[in-house]
C-alpha cells in the first residue's frame, strides 16, 4: 500500500521533471531559431555582393563592406589563440602533472577567479596599461593580448578536466619504461587529451571571437582597414556593432545586424566543430 | 518564501508604476490644468507618474540637473533620462517605449511615418561649441579656418609648422612636431555635426562627407565618447581633437579659435555659442541648423538638441508632467546652462518654445 503510493507518487513528479526539462529544452532551440530568423529577416536588406566583398564602410554612401570587421575578427582572434594555447596547456599540465598538492588547489581557484573578471575591465587595464604604458596604442595585437588574457582561464580549466581523465595506468606505463616526466606527458598524456584540448581551443575562440567590449576599447576602430602589421588600428565585428548602433537608423542598422547575423553563423560554427571534436574524443577515451 | 518576494515586489510594482492615477482615468473634459488634490495647488503636476526618455548624450548633463530641479518641486513626478545617443532616443519615441526624446538632428522625412503616435514636435533646449582641443607646447594661441581643419583631419596636412597651419597663424612660431589626429569611435551626433560644418564651410576641401561615423583615414586615432577623444588628446603630444566645450575644460585642454562667417576668429565659450543662437534661422517647426551663423561674437561650430514628444499625448497624467516639465527646460532651466558649459536659447526662440507649447495635446 506504502509503496505503491510512493510508486504513485513519484511517476507523477516523474512526468513533470521530464515536461519541465523538455520544455526547457525546447525553449533553448525556440529562442535559438527566433534569434536566426528575426537578424536575418532585419538583416535582409544589406546582406548582398557588396557586403562580403567590399572594403569601404560609408554610412554616407550607404556603402557597407563587412570584410575589414572580418578580417579584424580573425586576425586578433588568431593573435589571442596563438598567446593563449601555450600559455593555458603549460598553466593545465603544470597544475595536473607537475604541481605538489598543497599548491594545486590555490592554482585552481586563481584561474577560475580569472574567468569571473568582467570583460570592461580588462578592456580598461588594456587601455591604461598596454595602450598607453607600453606604447602598444589601440591596434590589432592589443586587442589580441587582452582577447588572449581572457580565454586563458577558460582553456586552462578545460584542458586540465581534459588531462585529468588521462588513466594512471597509462602514465605509470610511460615511467615504468624509463620515460622522464616530459617523455611521459608526450607519450600518455598529450595523445589521450588531444581531441578534448582542440575542443578547449575552439571553445576559447568562439570566446574571443564573441568579445564585444573589450575589444572594442583597445582595437582602435579604424574604419575599412585590412593589414597584418599589427600596431595598426582596426576594428572587429562585434566592436561596430557596440559603437555605431547608438546613432545608426535605416539602411545602417540593417548593415549591423547583418554584422551580428554573420558573426553569429561564424560562432555557431565554431562552437558545432568544437562540440563534435570533443565528443569524437571522450568516445575514444572511453573505449581506451 | 520565493513566492512572498514574488508577491510584494509584484505589490509594490503595482503602487509604483502603476500608469494611471486615480484622478486620469475618468475625466473627459479637455484641457484639465489643475488636477484636483488637497495639496498641489502651487504645483503643476499631482498624481504619481513617471515619465521615460532616451538620446542624446550631448544634452544629458542639462536632464540631468533639470531633473533633480524639477522633480524637488513636483515629488509626484519621477523622469528618466536614459541617453544611449540621438539615434537610439528617436528609434525608442518611434517604437513608443519613451514618452520622450533627446536627438541633436531631427528624424529623416522618410522615417516620420514609421511614428507610431503620430506627429511630433521639436523642443530646442540648448546650444554648445565643440572645440577644436589641442596638445601643442609652447602654442597657446592657435587659429584656425574651416579649410585648414578639414586639411588636418583628413590627413592633407600632416605637421603643425605647414603653410596652412602658418598662413592662419602670422607671427606664430610653430614646432615641426607631427600632428595626431583624435575622433570618436562610437557613432556620435557630435561628428555627425562636426562633419556637417566642415562639409558646409569648407565644401571643396572636404572629402570625407557627413554622417555619425566617417570614414577617417586610417592612420587617426579613435576614443569613445567625448572623454575618450579628450583623453587622447590630454596624453598625445601633436594631437588635436573634436571635443564638446565641456568635457574639453573638464580636461583642462587648449582649445583653437575658429573662424566664424564674417572672418573673425572666436574662441569656444557660452557667451559665443549663445552668440551663434542670435544669426540662425528657425523654421516653423522650430528646426535650425546653428552651424556656421552669422554675426562677429559666433563660434561656427555651434550644435543644438531638441526634445522631441508626440503632439498628441496618449495619457493625461504624463502629458500633463511632459507639458510641466517641458516648460521648465525651455524657461527656467535655462539659466543653469552656461554654469555647465552650454549656451542658453536666444530669447526669441525660447519664446517660441514655449509658446508652441499649445500645439501639445493632452486629453
Amino acid at each position: 500500500m506504502q509503496l505503491s503510493d510512493l510508486r504513485g507518487h513519484k511517476h507523477y513528479s516523474d512526468r513533470a521533471f521530464t515536461g519541465l526539462a523538455l520544455a526547457a529544452a525546447g525553449l533553448v532551440v525556440l529562442i535559438l531559431g527566433m534569434i536566426a530568423v528575426t537578424m536575418t529577416r532585419r538583416a535582409w536588406p544589406a546582406f548582398g555582393v557588396t557586403f562580403f566583398s567590399s572594403t569601404r564602410w560609408s554610412a554616407a554612401d550607404e556603402l557597407y563592406g563587412a570584410l575589414p570587421f572580418i578580417w579584424g575578427t580573425l586576425y586578433t582572434s588568431a593573435i589571442a589563440i596563438a598567446i593563449a594555447v601555450p600559455v593555458s596547456l603549460g598553466v593545465a599540465l603544470f597544475i595536473t602533472q607537475v604541481a605538489p598538492p598543497w599548491l594545486k588547489r590555490p592554482m585552481v581557484s586563481l584561474i577560475d577567479l580569472l574567468a569571473v573578471v568582467p570583460s570592461v575591465v580588462f578592456g580598461l587595464w588594456g587601455v591604461l596599461v598596454l595602450s598607453q604604458h607600453f606604447g602598444l596604442g589601440r591596434s590589432f595585437l592589443t586587442a589580441g593580448i587582452i582577447l588572449g588574457v581572457m580565454i586563458i582561464p577558460i582553456i586552462t580549466s578545460l584542458a586540465r578536466e581534459v588531462i585529468e581523465t588521462t588513466p594512471a595506468s597509462d602514465k605509470e606505463a610511460a615511467l615504468a619504461l624509463g620515460a622522464t616526466r616530459w617523455e611521459m606527458i608526450r607519450a600518455s598524456v598529450l595523445p589521450h587529451s588531444k581531441g578534448g584540448l582542440v575542443g578547449a581551443v575552439m571553445l576559447g575562440l568562439g570566446r574571443a571571437m564573441g568579445e564585444t567590449i573589450a575589444a572594442a576599447l583597445v582595437i582602435g576602430s579604424a574604419i575599412g582597414q585590412i593589414t597584418v602589421n599589427p600596431l595598426a588600428p582596426g576594428n572587429s565585428m562585434p566592436a561596430v556593432i557596440a559603437n555605431e548602433w547608438g546613432e545608426a537608423d535605416g539602411p545602417h542598422k540593417a548593415a549591423l545586424i547583418a554584422l551580428a547575423v554573420a558573426l553569429f553563423v561564424i560562432t555557431i560554427a565554431v562552437n558545432l566543430i568544437a562540440t563534435s571534436i570533443v565528443q569524437r574524443s571522450m568516445k575514444r577515451s572511453r573505449g581506451a | 518564501m520565493y513566492k512572498t518576494i514574488a508577491v510584494s515586489t509584484l505589490a509594490l510594482c503595482i503602487a509604483a508604476c502603476g500608469g494611471k492615477p486615480d484622478d486620469g482615468g475618468g475625466k473627459s473634459a479637455p484641457l484639465v490644468k489643475e488636477a484636483p488634490g488637497a495639496d498641489t495647488a502651487d504645483r503643476a503636476v499631482s498624481g504619481r507618474v513617471t515619465l521615460n526618455a532616451s538620446g542624446s548624450t550631448f544634452q544629458k548633463p542639462y536632464q540631468e540637473v533639470s531633473i533633480e530641479d524639477f522633480t524637488k518641486a513636483n515629488p509626484a513626478v519621477k523622469i528618466n533620462y536614459g541617453g544611449g545617443g540621438s539615434g537610439k532616443g528617436r528609434q525608442d519615441l518611434a517604437d513608443q517605449v519613451v514618452d520622450f526624446a533627446g536627438a541633436d538632428s531631427p528624424y529623416k522625412d522618410a522615417d516620420l511615418a514609421k511614428n507610431k503616435g503620430g506627429e511630433v514636435l521639436y523642443f530646442p533646449v540648448l546650444l554648445g561649441a565643440i572645440t577644436l582641443s589641442y596638445n601643442l607646447d609652447g602654442v597657446a594661441r592657435l587659429q584656425l579656418s574651416p579649410e585648414t581643419i578639414a586639411k588636418i583631419f583628413q590627413r592633407d596636412v600632416k605637421q603643425w609648422n605647414d603653410p596652412a597651419i602658418a598662413a592662419d597663424n602670422p607671427g606664430v612660431t610653430l614646432p615641426d612636431t607631427d600632428i595626431i589626429v583624435a575622433h570618436r569611435s562610437d557613432g556620435s551626433g557630435t561628428t555627425d555635426n562636426f562633419t556637417r560644418y566642415l562639409d558646409k564651410t569648407a565644401g571643396t576641401t572636404w572629402k570625407l562627407k557627413t554622417g555619425s561615423t566617417v570614414e577617417w583615414p586610417a592612420d587617426t586615432q579613435a576614443g569613445n565618447g567625448n572623454p575618450g577623444v579628450a583623453q587622447i588628446v590630454k596624453s598625445t603630444r601633436g594631437a588635436i581633437g573634436y571635443v564638446d566645450l565641456s568635457d574639453a575644460k573638464a580636461s583642462q585642454l587648449a582649445f583653437a579659435q575658429v573662424k566664424n562667417q564674417a572672418g573673425k576668429y572666436v574662441a569656444p565659450s557660452s557667451a559665443s555659442a549663445s552668440a551663434a543662437g542670435d544669426g540662425i534661422e528657425v523654421k516653423a517647426n522650430l528646426l535650425f541648423s546653428a552651424l556656421d551663423p552669422k554675426g562677429d561674437a559666433a563660434y561656427p561650430i555651434t550644435y543644438q538638441s531638441w526634445v522631441i514628444v508626440y503632439a498628441k499625448q496618449p495619457d493625461h497624467a504624463k502629458g500633463t508632467a511632459l507639458k510641466a516639465y517641458l516648460k521648465y527646460l525651455v524657461t527656467d532651466g535655462q539659466a543653469q546652462l552656461a554654469s555647465l558649459d552650454f549656451a542658453a536659447l536666444p530669447r526669441g526662440l525660447a519664446d517660441q518654445a514655449v509658446a508652441q507649447l499649445d500645439k501639445l495635446v493632452v486629453p
